[in-house]
């Protein structure tokens, strides 16, 4: 089973060095299907490693070299296949080869083809270590690893401003939230003295509360980053400036989601502080609402779906948050697949309209692009949670769990926000493949997508469909490790009155989009609509002035304080000091040049003068010597 | 008190003599001067029982040293006086003065002296040649084959530099050249 | 009136100061070899002086180390001498200045 580990692990980075061979070179298809390919096999080996553990065989544990060894500290390169890590694995796998294909036909027309491969394979093996890792030390390098590809992804158009600013944001928000994990990291390290998970995990128990309560908080801080979490949500939405794959692939599906992985992974910590888990089911129930709040209103077919994902975080980490951590691995996997599967299908439509990304101007698409019609539809369905499709099972379940756990007021939310999902993923459809043509106003001739791009897509359909079926294998299968808490609500009548309950309301807020959105009177808005002058809509639209407040109160306080610490502190002080001992030296060179007029004369009078200058010393210093105990004990006098 | 008598007298002689040699504006003046005062410096050390050193300091400098200087002085147009043009007497004879007194300083305060014990002490019963003898060539016998060494380079030093057509080997050269370069200089002689 | 150590080291140091002097203030190359003779001298005074009063001989082999590189000194020099007189007729300080910097 090693081999195929190690298969699983590093057949992505063959790809990626594979790719950045030709990374200066023009396109060339090689670039792409290599990478692809490679990652089919790394797929595959996950699949044998996944029969291999269903099938009740052992973890799979390999330690592949030292790391460090200095003193007590000991961090091996160790990998572990278990229930939690191969989970992560398939979804990894199955996302972004179904991603790379596509790809191939997305970023035909693209100049940096095969950089894109290169980052893209990059990617993957990174997330492969941190999924794979057996110690923290291991998953912070992974950690690292998607920050530095999801950042170079991100800004992959770095010639459109926008894109490198977005990913610098990205960029600096994930290393707020790192330095917060570096520290839970050290935490662990300072108080189990040792970083693998299983002797650390072991060794918590017989700690104290507090600390237990900082190393949760601080882990959990990390993991707000990775998973844009209130506050530090706002990089998300504006990482859709990347090529729309990695979208897919890293914004939605596989990194986003490391957060929740850590919280499932670091599951035998957060059992020992059930507070930190309720203020983390807290915060992503307040995500769930807060993000679908904003896609409600907002006119970017990529943002409102990243807006939706970032809701779906929000639900995960309700879950983890609960104690139900299978619960959360299980909607992350089903999330992955419908959410990449509507990000492909997204990217789909910016082809087709040449890059636009305004649903309102677009319309009636469902006659042009049938198979990507299809596919987004049923995507949405699963996302909005309608029987029997992934969503409704994974989504349910956190519903079950909230509700079972006496939580009522994050059970109302979510119930809430699970119309809301309906509501804004429906809205989306309904704008971009209902109603009027309006896309003809504006020029463009949609076409339908390569047929094999949707061919690479039906994988993800097929699972975003059936997805919800694995439930008990599944519950099964992670239970293992994880810990087995089963939901049920025991009386059948609340049951059922609660799921059809909330399947009712789900499809009420669908018909309810539908019938506002897919019909001939809906126009590009140009602002001065009723609706759009709202308070409520304003705000929504500007996404809570988030981004203005800190662009207000943080980004420009501190570019004046750095301004000031420049003109005053760089300049005046740093700067000045370090000319000044350079103009010092210059200076004295400048004058002293003269005594060098290579007369011997003179010379030999600046001998003399140095000899005088010697003596003298000679004379402070044997004086200093003979009467260094008078001297010391006049300066004792003095108090120095 | 005759050894007092002696020191005062030879010092006034002594001073004397250096300071005609440095300030005399006729090179012969000076060269004399320094010569006499050279031997004056000798009768200190008889006075301290250095009577080897005496010696050698009366052969070495008053014989061969000033001998060369003589000879070199025959080389230069010594008659014409150099310019002795100098920008500021003051900072030349102040610079010497505050060394002097730095050096005085050095010397009677009681820095150095305080610590000093004997390194070879001299041995007793022995001429001072004797003592000197035995130091020199068992202690310092490789410094004083190096000085012999640098003695060695310095007079090639001086045949080289002060000698004409150095680069003329007359052993390279075959017989016919050796006879053209005779024949040539047994004209200028005639 | 006992003639000590410091007659002896003042008298050096006298003489230093007017080789010094000599140094200094002399324009003629050969002149400024006398003077350098001067400075050597005065520390031999020295020398000896200490060699005698503190009973040991290491001053004296000072001394005679002295005497030796001061011959040694005046056989280059005067070669150098003789080289730059053939040179440019003028054995004068102030013509040495090729090493303006």
């Amino acid at each position: 089973m090693e081999f195929y580990l190690y298969l699983a692990l590093f057949a992505p980075l063959a790809g990626s060095l594979f790719a950045a061979l030709f990374g200066a070179s023009p396109k060339t298809i090689v670039a792409g299907l290599v990478p692809s390919i490679l990652l089919f096999v790394s797929f595959v080996s996950s699949t044998v490693l996944l029969v291999h553990i269903l099938s009740g065989g052992a973890v799979v544990h390999v330690e592949m070299m030292t790391w460090m060894a200095t003193g007590d500290l000991y961090i091996p390169f160790g990998f572990v296949v278990d229930q939690v890590s191969v989970t992560m694995m398939m979804v990894v796998t199955v996302v972004s080869t179904v991603v790379h294909f596509y790809s191939i036909g997305y970023m035909d027309h693209d100049k940096g083809f095969n950089r894109f491969f290169s980052y893209l394979s990059a990617f993957v093996f990174s997330m492969m270590v941190l999924v794979m890792s057996d110690n923290f030390a291991g998953l912070f390098i992974g950690w690292e690893g998607v920050g530095l590809c999801s950042w170079l992804l991100i800004g992959f158009w770095y010639h459109k401003e926008s894109a490198t600013w977005a990913a610098n944001e990205a960029f600096i928000m994930n290393r707020i939230a790192d330095l917060g994990m570096l520290v839970g990291i050290f935490l662990v390290y300072w108080n189990t003295g040792t970083l693998q998970y299983e002797q650390a995990f072991a060794a918590m128990p017989s700690l104290g509360t507090d600390i237990l309560t900082l190393m949760g908080i601080f882990l959990f801080i990390g993991a707000m980053g990775k998973s844009a979490q209130f506050p530090l949500h706002t990089w998300l939405a504006d990482a859709m400036e990347g090529p729309t794959p990695v979208s897919a692939l890293i914004h939605a599906a596989t990194m986003v989601t490391a957060g929740v992985y850590l919280v499932v992974r670091a599951h035998p910590l957060y059992d020992l502080i059930p507070n930190v888990g309720l203020f983390i089911a807290s915060l992503g129930a307040f995500v769930a609402l807060f993000a679908a709040s904003m896609a409600l209103v907002n006119r970017d077919m990529k943002r409102i779906i990243a807006y939706s994902t970032l809701s779906q975080l929000g639900y995960m980490f309700v879950a983890a948050g609960l104690g139900a951590y299978w619960v959360a691995l299980f909607h992350l996997m089903a999330h992955a697949f419908f959410k990449a599967l509507l990000f492909l299908g997204a990217g789909n439509v910016m082809h087709a309209m040449h890059d636009e990304l305004d649903p309102f101007k677009m319309g009636g698409l469902r006659k042009v692009m049938k198979g990507t019609f299809i596919m987004m539809t049923l995507a949405s369905v699963a996302l909005a949670g309608i029987y029997p499709f992934a969503g409704f099972f994974s989504k349910d379940l956190i519903l079950e769990v909230a509700f079972v756990e006496h939580h009522y007021i994050i059970y109302t939310v979510l119930l809430f926000t699970a119309g809301l999902t309906a509501f804004y993923s429906f809205r989306l459809v309904a704008l971009i493949f209902h109603g009027e043509e309006r896309y003809k106003l504006f020029g463009i001739h949609p076409h339908e997508a390569y047929k094999f791009m949707l061919v690479a897509m039906s994988p993800l359909l097929l699972l975003a469909i059936i997805a919800g079926s694995f439930k008990m294998s599944y519950f099964e299968m992670v239970t293992q490790v994880l810990p087995e808490l089963e939901y049920h609500i025991h009386h059948p009548v609340t049951f059922w009155i609660m799921t059809i309950g909330t399947q009712l309301f789900v499809i009420a807020a669908i018909i309810f989009a539908y019938r506002k959105y897919a019909n001939a009177k809906v126009t590009v808005p140009d602002g001065t609509s009723k609706i759009e002058n709202r308070l409520c809509y304003k705000v929504l639209s500007n996404q809570y002035y988030i981004p203005y407040a800190y662009e207000e109160y943080v980004v420009k306080p501190y570019r004046e304080l750095s301004t000031v610490l420049w003109k005053q502190v760089d300049m005046k002080i740093v700067d000045a000091t370090v000319d000044g001992i350079a103009g010092i030296i210059y200076g004295t060179g400048e004058k002293t040049r003269d005594m060098q007029s290579g007369n011997l004369s003179t010379m030999l009078k600046w001998m003399v003068a140095g000899t005088v200058g010697l003596l003298s010393l000679a004379v402070v210093f044997g004086l200093a010597v003979r009467y260094s105990a008078e001297i010391k004990a006049i300066l004792s006098g003095l108090g120095v | 008190m005759f050894e007092a008598i002696a020191f005062y007298l030879f010092a006034f002689l002594t001073i004397a003599m250096f300071f005609i040699a440095v300030t005399t504006s006729q090179a012969l003046y000076a060269l004399t001067s320094l010569a006499a005062g050279m031997i004056f410096i000798s009768a200190f050390f008889f006075i301290l029982g250095a009577d080897f050193l005496g010696a050698v300091q009366i052969v070495v400098y008053s014989g061969a040293v000033m001998a060369l200087y003589a000879f070199g002085m025959m080389f230069f147009d010594t008659t014409r006086d150099v310019k002795e043009k100098n920008g500021n007497k003051y900072i030349v004879v102040g610079l010497s003065v505050v060394s002097a007194i730095l050096v005085v300083a050095i010397f009677s305060a009681p820095l150095v002296s305080e610590n000093i014990t004997a390194l070879y002490p001299m041995v007793e019963g022995a001429g001072n040649t004797q003592e000197v003898g035995l130091v020199l060539f068992t202690k310092y016998l490789v410094p004083f084959e190096v000085a012999a060494v640098m003695l060695l380079v310095a007079m090639i030093a001086g045949i080289v530099l002060a000698g004409k057509d150095m680069d003329l080997s007359l052993t390279l050269l075959d017989d016919n050249e050796i006879e053209e370069i005779k024949n040539k200089q047994m004209k200028k002689v005639l | 009136m006992e003639i000590g150590l410091n007659h002896y080291l003042v008298l050096s140091t006298i003489l230093f100061a007017i080789g010094l002097i000599g140094v200094m203030r002399r324009k003629n190359l050969l002149l400024l070899f006398f003077a350098t003779e001067i400075l050597l001298n005065s520390v031999n005074i020295a020398f000896a002086a200490i060699s005698h009063y503190y009973g040991d001989l290491t001053g004296q082999m000072f001394a005679f180390f002295v005497i030796a590189i001061a011959a040694s000194e005046v056989a280059v020099g005067l070669g150098l001498l003789i080289v730059w007189h053939k040179r440019h007729g003028t054995i004068d300080l102030d013509t040495m200045s090729t090493m303006r910097g």
